[in-house]
Order: C-alpha cells, then sequence, then structure tokens
C-alpha cells in the first residue's frame, strides 16, 4: 500500500477520535429536564419507567453497569458526578452504596407511607421498590411439597444428589446467607451450609437455569428467585416446578429487593426524590409487578395473577440491610464451608 | 525516547497493582490462603495448561494440513478455520451450555430414546471450559503456524528427505523446530485471554484466580485486596512471556531469500484424505456451525417474540466506530514500540515494550479501575481548572468521554496488535535496515519507506485482529465508556445476566457477523503476508 494512503489512515482516525470526544463532552451536561440513572437492573424494558416520563415529562437516561463497577465510577466521579438515582437489585448493595457514601438520606411522608419499614433503610438513604422472594423449588412429579420444610432441612441426607444450587459467588445467595448470620449466628448459619455441601449439590450458575434443571429432572430442589418461575410459567404453564414457602413457623421466606436511592451530589434531588416517589405508588407499583414479576414493594397492591396464584406466605421482616451487614461475613463462611 | 515514554503511560495501570502490594491486605490473602488458593492456582494453571496444549495440537496440526496437504475442501477449510476466533468465549460457552447441558436437546433426546439413565459429562468443569477455549483460541497459533510454514522452503524439506529421512521424522527435526517462533506467539497470546477470562469460567462455575478477583471484589467489595490478587495473574503472564522468549533461543528467524518455487502440497487419498477433513469440518462445525446456528435459531425466536430492539441499530454502529478507534490508536502505538525494539534493542526499551503488553493477560475490570483510578484524577483536577477560568463547571472530559476506554483498550489489546506486528516486522531482512541508515535515512523515514509498505499487510491483519478483540471485550467497556454509548457486547451482558439468553442472541450474532468480515480480512493478509519477498520483485537495495 502506497504511503499517502497511510497517513490518510492515520488523520481519519485521529479525526474520528476527535470528533468522538467532543460529542461526547458536548453530551455530558444533562438538561434540567432529565434524570440519570445509574443501574443495575437490566432488563430491556421498564414500563414503570415510561409511566414516569409520560406522566411528568422528564426524561430518563439510564446507565447500565454492575454494582461494583458503578461504585467505582461514582467514587471517581465525586461530586462531578452526571448520575441522580441509583437502581439496584439486592439490598446488600443498597447498603453498601449508603456505607460509602454515594446515598442522600430522603425525608419523604409518601415514600414512609408506602413501602414497609423492614425494606427501607432506617436513615431513608434507599427504599425498596419491589420485592423478590428466594425460596425453595421443586420437581412437581418427584417431590411431595410435604418433604420439604426449611431452608437448613435442605441439608437432610434425603436430598444427596437431588440439590441445585447457584454459586455462592452470586450476591443472592450471599445475602441468604447473610440475612442467616443476622438470624441465627454465624457457627448455626455455617452447619446449615456443611448440610448443604454434603449432599453435593450441583452448582449451577443461573436462577434460570436451575429452574430448567429442576424441570428436565438433573435435580429435585433448588434455591430460586420465584420472578425467573413466573417468567419460565409465562412462556411454558406445563413446566412441572412449584415454590414452596419455608420456614413458615420460622423467620418466614427470605426476601431481598430491588431498591433505589437518591445520589448524594444528584443537581436534581427534587425530581429524584418526585421519581422514587413516584415508583412507590400503587399505579406504579402495579405497572412493575406486572412486567417483573417481582412482588409490590407497597403492600396495598396486589401482586401479578400468575403469583397470586402460589398462595400467600410469611416473609421474613428482619430488615433488609442485614444482606449488607453481613455480606462479607457470608462469603467468608461460604469459603470456609466448601461452598463453592 | 516517544517509546519509552508510551510504554510507561501504557504501564501505568499494570504498576498500580504492582503498587497495590506495598499495602497487603493479610486478612484477606490469610482467609484464601487457608480456604481456596492453592486449589485457584492449581485451576488456573491447569486452564492454561490445558488450552496452551488445547490450541498447539489443534492449531498446528490444522495448519499443517492445509499448508503441506491436499484434500477435498481444503481451499475453503483454509481460511474459513479462522471464523471461530469472531465468537466471544462467554458466548461459545452460553449455547453449548444450552445445547448440551441435562435439560438441553441433545441430552433430552438421548434420556428419550435410550431412558432416563443416558446422560453425556457434565460440562460445568474445568474440561468444560479448557474445549471452549480451545475451540475459540485456536485460531491464534493456526493463523501464525500456517503463515510461518506456508513460507518455509521445500528445499530443506526435501534434501532431509533425500538424506533418508522419513516424513515424520521430518516434520518433529525440521518443520517444527523452524515454526517454533510462530507456535509460541499463538499459543502465549491464547493462554493470555484465559488468564483474564471471567464469563465463561462464570458461566460454567470453574474457580479460577480471576473468578476469585471478582469474588473478592463484588463480595467483600474490598477493591484493593482484588488489585492484590490480580497480581499473581501478572506473575503467571511475565511466566508465559519468559518461556516464549526461551522457546526463540538465539535464533533469528529472518527469511532474506527468495523461495525458488511454490511447496508443492502432498495429495492425500482415501482414508488419510477422509480424516482431513473430517477433521477440518468437525473443528468448524463445533467451534462455528452449531454455535452460530443455535444463535440463529434463537435470534429467530426472539425477534418472533419481541421484535428488534429501538438499541439494535445503535449499539451496532456504536460498536463498529469504538472498535474501528480503538484499533487505529493500539495499532499506531503497537508499531511505535515494535520499531523502537528493532532499532534501539536495548535491556530497557525491551523490558519496558514487554510490560506495556502485559495488560493483556488482566480481567478487563481490573485494567479499567486501574485506568479509572489515575484518570479521574486527572479529570477532577482539569474540572477544577476549568471552572475556575471559565466560572462554568464542565462535564468530566476524560471518564466522561471516550479516552477513558480507548485507553484501557490499549492496555489491554496492545499484545495482540505488538504479536502480529513484531511477526511481520522479524520477515524483513536487517539488511534493508541496515542499507538505508547507510544511504542516511533516519528511523521514521526508514519506516515510512520501506517497512510500512513491506509489512503494511501485517499492519492491516494487526487492525483487524484489535478490531475484533475490542468488538468483543467486556468489564472494561462496561465501567468506562462513555454516556449513550451501549456496545453489543454491554446488550449481551445486560440479558445473559437476566438469564435472558434467547433474547441475547440477536446481539450476540450481530456480533460475530461483524467480526467475520475482519476476521477473513486479517486471515487473507496474514496468509499474503507469508510470501511478500517471493511474489513480488525485491525491493531495490
Amino acid at each position: 500500500m502506497p504511503r499517502r494512503s497511510w497517513i490518510g489512515i492515520a488523520r481519519s482516525g485521529l479525526a474520528l477520535v476527535v470528533a468522538l470526544m467532543a460529542a461526547a463532552v458536548v453530551a455530558t451536561p444533562p438538561a434540567a429536564a432529565e434524570l440519570v440513572l445509574y443501574s443495575s437492573r437490566h432488563y430491556p424494558k421498564e414500563p414503570a419507567f415510561e409511566a414516569f416520563t409520560k406522566k411528568t415529562g422528564i426524561t430518563l437516561k439510564v446507565f447500565h453497569a454492575s454494582d461494583a463497577e458503578l461504585f467505582e465510577r461514582l467514587k471517581a466521579e465525586g461530586d462531578r458526578t452526571p448520575a441522580d438515582v441509583l437502581i439496584t437489585v439486592d439490598a446488600g448493595n443498597l447498603w453498601n452504596a449508603a456505607r460509602a457514601g454515594y446515598l442522600a438520606p430522603v425525608d419523604s411522608a409518601e415514600l414512609a407511607r408506602n413501602i414497609p419499614a423492614h425494606l427501607r433503610d432506617p436513615q431513608g438513604r434507599w427504599f425498596a421498590l419491589a420485592v423478590r422472594a428466594r425460596t425453595i423449588m421443586y420437581n412437581t412429579t418427584r417431590v411431595k411439597p410435604e418433604e420439604l420444610s426449611t431452608y437448613a432441612a435442605l441439608g437432610d441426607s434425603k436430598w444427596k444428589g437431588r440439590l441445585c444450587l447457584r454459586s455462592s459467588a452470586h450476591i443472592y445467595n450471599q445475602s441468604l446467607l447473610a440475612t442467616m448470620i443476622k438470624r441465627y449466628g454465624e457457627p448455626r448459619t455455617e452447619a446449615i451450609v456443611h448440610g448443604w455441601v454434603a449432599n453435593q449439590p450441583i452448582i449451577i450458575n443461573g436462577d434460570a437455569k436451575i429452574l430448567e434443571a429442576i424441570a428436565a429432572g438433573q435435580c429435585d430442589v433448588g434455591v430460586t428467585n420465584t420472578y425467573y418461575l413466573g417468567r419460565a410459567l409465562a412462556k411454558d404453564p406445563s413446566l412441572p416446578v412449584r415454590p414452596f414457602w419455608p420456614d413458615q413457623a420460622g423467620p418466614g421466606v427470605h426476601v431481598n429487593v430491588s431498591g433505589a436511592g437518591v445520589i448524594i451530589h444528584s443537581k436534581h434531588r427534587a425530581e429524584a426524590v418526585k421519581f422514587l416517589e413516584f415508583l412507590s405508588t400503587p399505579e406504579a407499583q402495579a405497572v412493575w409487578a406486572e412486567a417483573s414479576f417481582e412482588y409490590p414493594a407497597n403492600p396495598q397492591v396486589a401482586p401479578e395473577p400468575l403469583l397470586a396464584k402460589w398462595g400467600t406466605f410469611k416473609m421474613d421482616d428482619i430488615n433488609v440491610a442485614a444482606a449488607g451487614e453481613f455480606q462479607a461475613a457470608a462469603t467468608k463462611l461460604a469459603d470456609r464451608a466448601g461452598y463453592r | 525516547m516517544t517509546a519509552l515514554a508510551t510504554a510507561g503511560i501504557v504501564s501505568l495501570p499494570i504498576l498500580t497493582i504492582v503498587w497495590s502490594l506495598t499495602q497487603p491486605a493479610w486478612a484477606v490473602w490469610a482467609h484464601l490462603w487457608q480456604t481456596q488458593l492453592p486449589e485457584l492456582l492449581l485451576n488456573t494453571l491447569g486452564l492454561v495448561g490445558g488450552v496452551a496444549l488445547g490450541v498447539l495440537v489443534l492449531g498446528t496440526t490444522l495448519a499443517w494440513l492445509v499448508v503441506t496437504c491436499e484434500f477435498p475442501g481444503r481451499r475453503v477449510f483454509e481460511w474459513a478455520l479462522v471464523l471461530p476466533l469472531a465468537l466471544p468465549a462467554y458466548v461459545i460457552g452460553f449455547v453449548f451450555l444450552g445445547v448440551f447441558e441435562y435439560s438441553g436437546p441433545v441430552q433430552t433426546a438421548l434420556r428419550g430414546g435410550l431412558g432416563p439413565g443416558a446422560r453425556l459429562p457434565d460440562l460445568r468443569a474445568g474440561w468444560g471450559v479448557v474445549l471452549m477455549m480451545t475451540l475459540v483460541y485456536y485460531p491464534y497459533v493456526y493463523t501464525l503456524a500456517r503463515a510461518a510454514l506456508a513460507e518455509q522452503a521445500p528445499e530443506f524439506l526435501e534434501s532431509a528427505r533425500a538424506l533418508g529421512r522419513s516424513r515424520t521424522a521430518v516434520l518433529f527435526a525440521v518443520t517444527l523446530p523452524l515454526v517454533r517462533p510462530a507456535l509460541a506467539a499463538g499459543t502465549v497470546l491464547a493462554c493470555m485471554e484465559s488468564l483474564a477470562d471471567f464469563g465463561t469460567v462464570a458461566t460454567f462455575s470453574v474457580r479460577t484466580l480471576t473468578e476469585a478477583i471478582y469474588r473478592v471484589w463484588h463480595g467483600m467489595f474490598d477493591r484493593a485486596a482484588a488489585t492484590q490478587l490480580a497480581s499473581i495473574l501478572l506473575a503467571v503472564a511475565g511466566g508465559l512471556l519468559v518461556l516464549e522468549r526461551l522457546s526463540r533461543g538465539r535464533a533469528r528467524f529472518t527469511h532474506a531469500r527468495r523461495l525458488a518455487r511454490p511447496p508443492v502440497r502432498l495429495r492425500l487419498h482415501g482414508l488419510r484424505a477422509l480424516g482431513a477433513t473430517l477433521l477440518c469440518a468437525g473443528t468448524l462445525g463445533l467451534a462455528f456451525a452449531l454455535p452460530v446456528g443455535q444463535l440463529v435459531l434463537w435470534a429467530i425466536q426472539s425477534a418472533g417474540r419481541g421484535g428488534v430492539p429501538d438499541e439494535f441499530g445503535q449499539a451496532l454502529s456504536q460498536t463498529l466506530a469504538l472498535a474501528g478507534t480503538a484499533a487505529v490508536v493500539v495499532v499506531a502505538v503497537a508499531i511505535l514500540l515494535a520499531y523502537a525494539r528493532r532499532l534501539q534493542p536495548t535491556r530497557l526499551v525491551a523490558a519496558a515494550t514487554r510490560v506495556a503488553g502485559l495488560g493483556y493477560a488482566l480481567p478487563g475490570a481490573v485494567v479499567a479501575v486501574g485506568v479509572l483510578l489515575p484518570l479521574a484524577w486527572l479529570d477532577r483536577a482539569l474540572a477544577t481548572g476549568l471552572e475556575l477560568l471559565t466560572g462554568v463547571p464542565p462535564g468530566l472530559l476524560l471518564t466522561g468521554s471516550v479516552t477513558g476506554v480507548l485507553f484501557a483498550y490499549l492496555v489491554r489489546f496492545l499484545a495482540v496488535g505488538g504479536q502480529s506486528i513484531e511477526a511481520s516486522l522479524a520477515r524483513i531482512p536487517r539488511g534493508l535496515d541496515e542499507a538505508a541508515r547507510s544511504l542516511g535515512a533516519r528511523g521514521g523515514r526508514t519506516l515510512r519507506a520501506i517497512h510500512l509498505p513491506l509489512a503494511h499487510r501485517g499492519l492491516l491483519a494487526a487492525v483487524m485482529l484489535v478490531f475484533v478483540d475490542v468488538m468483543k471485550e467486556l468489564p472494561a467497556t462496561l465501567l468506562l465508556r462513555p454516556f449513550g454509548v451501549e456496545t453489543l457486547a454491554v446488550l449481551i451482558w445486560r440479558r445473559t445476566a437476566e438469564s435472558l439468553w434467547v433474547e441475547a442472541a440477536l446481539p450476540a450474532l450481530a456480533l460475530v457477523l461483524a467480526g467475520l468480515g475482519p476476521v477473513a480480512v486479517a486471515m487473507r493478509l496474514a496468509g499474503a503476508d507469508a510470501r511478500p519477498l517471493d511474489s513480488r520483485p525485491e525491493p531495490p537495495t
């Protein structure tokens, strides 16, 4: 190739870089009627967000990444962050964001009225917007519900080789263990995990995959979040998998949340609070629950009809912040117990 | 000097990792040592060793077959065998699980035919990951080995044969030793890719060092300790590079002479021909046809259900723009460094440029944080300064723009560009440099007038390879991309993170298809580069 075209390529490359940089710089300061969300919820569609824009005219720009990365970004950006609201799944993440000082306390009567106390930060830095139950799932043709009782009883030797679990590296399980640590203390929790590990669980990364494995008979019981089953049943109503509500005589089903908080350096705090308040209203909660198969955080709102068929259950009313408080302890406990 | 300074800047994120060791997080190290560190090390070395062996055997065998033998389909296989490079390992991973796991169609059919006890071994194990990575990374060895084999003078082989050696003996005594540097270079690339991988090992529930880095970071929110763990990866990668150097030894492998005539291929017949065809077809079937076929099926299914998402077209164009820009930047820097190494082969220059290439073995997220920290500091200083000057608070100039993510790509993929450029520069006889110098040309002029024209195919191949790698890159893109930029890899991740495998197929398919063109072009160019001196008149010296 002649020399000139090489220089040409280099020049146009350089021009492209400059153009992209210029575009990004110009685009950075957000307009007034716009909120910037940092989100680790990755649903292709969020109808509740669309409803907010429709109602208020405030547009939403969402930046998706996973939590640890979002936190690094917030930390690096400091008081110059463009972010207004952090939306994430798992109370552990919300707790960590609050502890690192990324979230501002919000004093809102509406949020306090709509969201039960155990589903929000006592200091008002984050609020649950949806509830996710992490419960026992079983194959209806191979297991009778009477055979099941508690999370701990999954360590019973009758489940040897019949149990599917997600890796302990996943935050849903870290939160489950963290809540147990808060409730039972480390030694008893470690004994429970030892029981599971002794049953040589099949480790499958992905709740949806665990449900498929239970349906196909690779294992008979497992622990997953309920909305995955909601989604799977919506696609294939004949799937032979149902939830079992454990520990009903004890503390109840472990629940976690999707939630949000206002970024401390947000330049649009009033709009951001308005956004959270809107999401907690029965109107938005119904839309949200229908789209995601999560349970509404606002108790005035009924769950999606498919979920309603699974019946009501007693949920653990420990403040979900426990998930964060004991997350590191849970990670280490799982390592010690040999739970991969 | 420019080269040393550049190498220093590119090495910054790598040095931050080494620097993190000055404040060791003893508690985390002790916990890991007691619970899993030995297992993690063994798993990681097993993974790297397995992938090395896999890509070496598969890549070399295939390259040797298509270069030295003639069998049905050879012409097609010669270029098609490189196509799996367009598939990200995490994509082939989720497709294979979907097809071959217990609840997948294959095992379900098996149970239907043979009874409920019928099953295949579980892919979710170390060997499953090794298989996935061998299938997508063997093209590194294949490409480089094929180019090296193609330029081998047939006289060497014929002399050996005339002296009474068998074909097998010639293969091991003459052919393989001559292509050793190419094999080593390709294998090292594959090993570094597998060291850095998180997506595949996480999907397959295999614990490696990279997985542990994420566990410490995301599970204990202890980024400092996670960064320190990454230093082990650096050590392993450094060890690999040293091994590669040692394997080259003192030998210099430039070819100054023209080939007297094109090599004669050995025509295979009967069973041997069938075996060769089956091996090539089988590899392509597993590594390419099967995953792409499944992606097509899923993509049709999801498009039928939900249509094509709006963000899709924009993601495609943004991916292409970002990857194109990054490829040009990375290759320009790679040329600078490779050239410095050629002109001033001092220990300092060699060491600095090697360190700059280590980023390839680091998980993208670790590189991204290493980039973010210094950039963010600079950014805030800049913003404060600008605000003082103008009174208007500006946005974040570096982390808010493509600068950050481009820098991360540079750190991460410099080695990819470098390997390919070095290989093509190495084929240019040093006599030409000396002649140029004796005629009074300085470095820059020699580069423009002699080396770039002679090595341009290798350079374009490097651009293409980096382009494809950037398109597939996820963790650094995720953290550092400017607002409003969503690449295809990000779209895939957002869906697989929610277990929406079928919905991930459409962006995955687009990613593969967009990568096919560059991969095929890179392959043709790299192949053509093998014969620049015999197919054209020798440049005037």
